[in-house]
């Protein structure tokens, strides 16, 4: 669950990153390597996990299912921060700076 | 257990490896424009810290999202040894053969992955300069 969270995440900020291609004033292309290189970590992860369990790793208890589609919303989330921190700090359109350094 | 400890290790060496990379790149750009013979083929080329990067940011970004599923499940701690793992033989053995395993999957996934994307970019410029080559030639100049 928490790899179908993930890659689901990957897949709708390329798609957004696609359409508002090759202009990049959102820095989304971030998110993209982010949720991309975890969802190729986890695929590993999950395959060793059903090397262990077989078939049984397609059928879980739905406390875990819940539990890991909690954990991968939560790593989503994460992602989002790490992604509005950089956004924000690099701040490519220069709103921050004209925010702070504004005269009244 | 551990076994983003793979991909992070990795990723601190692919970061150097950019830096001295990218450091070289604009040395190289310097001496072109000092001797005039700016070829039209490293023009339209992505240079290969830019490339690099990419592999960086999957390595770093996936690193750190799958640290914080370690730190969910318990298996990292803000205190010494950090692992919590590592603070039982028997349990740290197996840590130790996750991260050979599972660890060194994750990262030479990642690689491989980043390997085929430099195939395709490889393809997509030489494509570019078979089709377009005076309209490009002449965006440089």
């Amino acid at each position: 669950m928490t790899l179908l969270t993930t890659v689901f995440a990957a897949i709708i900020c390329t798609v957004i990153w696609y359409k508002n291609a090759p202009k990049n004033e959102m820095k989304v292309g971030i998110l993209c390597w982010m949720y991309w290189g975890a969802s190729l970590m986890w695929l590993v992860d999950a395959v060793f996990e059903y090397a262990e369990l077989g078939a049984e790793y397609f059928t879980p208890a739905p406390v875990d299912m819940l539990n890991d589609f909690f954990l991968g919303l939560s790593a989503v989330a994460l992602g989002l921060v790490v992604w509005l921190a950089i956004l924000l700090v690099k701040d490519p359109r220069g709103v921050v700076r004209t925010a702070l350094f504004k005269k009244n | 257990m551990a076994c983003f400890i793979v991909p992070v290790a990795e990723a601190v060496v692919t970061t150097a490896i950019t830096k001295v990379v990218k450091s070289k790149e604009t040395k190289l750009e310097a001496l072109k424009v000092e001797t005039g013979k700016e070829s039209f083929e490293t023009e339209i080329k992505i240079p290969f810290s830019r490339k690099l990067k990419w592999l960086n940011n999957m390595l770093w970004g996936g690193s750190f999202l799958l640290a914080f599923e370690h730190v969910w499940h318990g298996e990292v701690v803000p205190w010494f040894p950090f692992l919590t793992a590592a603070s039982d033989p028997a349990e740290a053995s197996v840590m130790l053969s996750e991260t050979a395993t599972v660890g060194v999957s994750m990262a030479a996934l990642v690689t491989a992955v980043w390997g085929v994307m430099l195939l395709v970019t490889k393809a997509m410029e030489k494509k570019a300069l078979k089709h377009s080559p005076l309209q490009i030639r002449e965006g440089c100049i």
